[in-house]
């Protein structure tokens, strides 16, 4: 399958910045599937989604959607994803319908009429499917200064499906809601992948939210640390090792080579389990051991461990 | 088709911002009406007689002028802090041209502008200020092409203030010194020789003096107060707005990727 974003070698760097914001990515993410951009803040994700929604021009290195390349064809780009940004891009005051006609009408979907009961059927048909699909039936006439933060966001995302994009960009879209908005936020869009096939293309730097994902990216300071799918990504985080530590070091040493156990000195013999038992590998060491201690962090702790030394 | 929906939807946008905040059509319009009454009315009271023609009607043409060529202005400096939030994060990453999305700012912005415009003769014939229906026409198609020029000088304002925090710093030393230059308030027949160089490099001038060469037109004040004729000035304006929209336009639209 071809895919649907291709990123190769990717360089951002801004003007008077000694260092790159984006260092030389590349990735593909499949069409209908969900991707995630995982990293600290400062990592480079809004840069790569800047560059990738055509408002930021990359310093070298290719990016295309849906096969057209963002810096020569921003408008057929543009025309093929939908994006929900950090900061809420409503005008605050017109109202809920307002502003997704506006939206409409800018993506070339309907011509310009004054007023909702002037605009085409279709467009009203339209609104009130998607007003039904996320609750707001009853609010689409209100100025959106009178909403609340959750159906701010809901709103923004119909806006966003409006004119059928093949990628949908959500830029840390959970930033300010509350548990239960934020889990309904999640139930919408898997609703519309399910339904349309839509791409979606998440940051975030909660790693909890990251693990719906098909693929996971992990990036800090400008690179790729890791990547795959939840599973493979937290196995790579997640490095479950013994620590032991002898009277005789030099001992323990030549017989942890001659075992073939992997190991490294951090000062105390720090040694990978590999699938092993902790068992199985003190059993085995016959050097008198001064202490064990085993080590086995949670995701969290490991996301937080990869992200402070790398 | 569809980018000339685009400029209308966005023009409409302003407009309606406008109309949905009472608080700013209030706000907008005190300045132009102290100008008019408290400095137009105490300066014709004590040296109105000396003049020859009426100061409060002289400041009323001038602050006319300069209300439209500001909000016009300033209205399109506005898309710096758009950048950053709100709806226009959303109209810059719509598939519409940037030229479009110039155009259909300048647009609205002259539309606000007007609005301002009304209601300052509206408040002109309230206070006093005596006009014919030519003059009061004169007035309405000029006032349309202060908007117009004021948008353009916006925007090449605009291509050169990388942020908000600038704008607002900058913007104090770009109006207020053409306010003087200009002659909103003040006659500027007789001028030192720098401050009429000054002068003239003040796009704010040529609006305000077409202003008046069409208010005053055939009548016995004309000399006094008119500087030259509209048709010059129309003329410096044309060419400004070309060269202010040609070269505004080209640097914003390359800057906005470029950072």
């Amino acid at each position: 399958m071809t895919p649907i974003i291709e990123v190769q070698r990717l360089v951002k760097c801004y003007r008077g910045s000694a260092s790159n914001a984006v260092d030389d990515i590349s990735f593909n993410v499949e069409p209908g599937s969900f991707f995630t951009l995982l990293g600290p803040n400062g990592a480079g994700k809004t840069t790569t989604i800047s560059i990738l929604t055509t408002t930021l021009a990359p310093s070298s290195g290719v990016a295309r959607i849906a096969g057209y390349d963002v810096a020569d064809c921003s408008s057929e780009v543009r025309q093929n994803i939908g994006i929900i940004f950090q900061q809420p891009s409503l005008d605050f005051n017109l109202s809920a319908e307002e502003n997704i006609r506006f939206h409409a009408i800018l993506y070339g979907l309907f011509p310009f009429y004054p007023t909702f009961r002037t605009m085409p059927r279709g467009y009203r048909e339209r609104v009130d499917e998607l007003a039904a699909m996320v609750g707001l039936e009853n609010d689409m006439f209100k100025q959106v200064k009178k909403l609340s933060g959750g159906m701010r966001r809901k709103l923004e995302i119909i806006r966003s499906l409006l004119h059928k994009p093949r990628v949908l960009f959500l830029d840390e879209p959970t930033a300010g809601l509350d548990p239960a908005s934020r889990r309904n936020l999640w139930e919408y869009l898997r609703n519309v992948r399910q339904k349309s096939g839509t791409t979606i293309f998440l940051t975030t730097h909660y790693l909890e939210e990251a693990e719906e994902a098909d693929t996971i990216c992990m990036i800090n300071r400008g690179r790729i640390l890791a990547y795959g799918s939840p599973q493979e990504v937290k196995g790579r985080l997640i490095e479950v090792y013994v620590l032991v530590d002898a009277a005789d070091r030099s001992q323990l040493r030549s017989e942890l080579l001659r075992l073939g156990l992997a190991f490294s000195e951090t000062p105390l013999f720090k040694i990978s389990l590999d699938g092993r038992g902790v068992q199985e590998i003190i059993k085995a060491i016959e050097t008198p051991l001064t202490l064990v201690k085993t080590h086995i962090p949670t995701l969290e702790d490991a996301y937080l461990e990869i992200m402070e030394h790398a | 088709m569809r980018e000339i929906y685009a400029i209308l939807t966005i023009a409409y946008r302003d407009f309606m911002k406008l109309m949905r905040d009472p608080a700013r059509l209030i706000s907008t319009l005190i300045m132009p009406l102290l100008f008019i009454t408290v400095l137009g009315g105490s300066m014709q009271a004590n040296m109105g007689k000396g003049l020859g023609y009426d100061f409060m009607t002289f400041i009323f043409t001038g602050v006319f002028a300069q209300t439209l060529f500001q909000s016009a202005s300033m209205g399109i400096v506005s898309l710096i802090d758009d950048r950053e939030n709100d709806f226009s994060q959303e109209i810059f990453i719509s598939p519409i041209s940037r030229y479009s999305i110039i155009l259909g700012k300048i647009v609205g912005e002259t539309l606000v502008a007007l609005t301002q415009g009304i209601r300052i003769l509206i408040f002109g014939l309230v206070a006093g200020v005596t006009f014919s229906a030519g003059q009061l026409f004169g007035l309405l198609w000029v006032g349309v092409v202060i908007c117009l020029f004021g948008a353009a000088f916006g925007v090449i304002l605009l291509s050169n203030l990388p942020s908000r925090r600038t704008a607002d710093q900058i913007f104090p030393f770009i109006m207020l010194p053409q306010f003087f230059l200009a002659g909103v308030f003040n006659p500027i027949q007789i001028l030192p020789w720098y401050l009429d160089i000054l002068s003239r490099i003040s796009p704010l001038r040529y609006a305000v003096d077409l202003a008046r060469g069409i208010f005053y037109s055939g009548r016995a004040e004309y000399g006094k107060v008119v500087l030259q004729p509209p048709m010059l000035n129309l003329g410096i304006m044309t060419a400004a707005f070309l060269v202010f929209l040609m070269i505004g336009t080209y640097l914003f639209v390359r800057s906005e990727q470029n950072r």
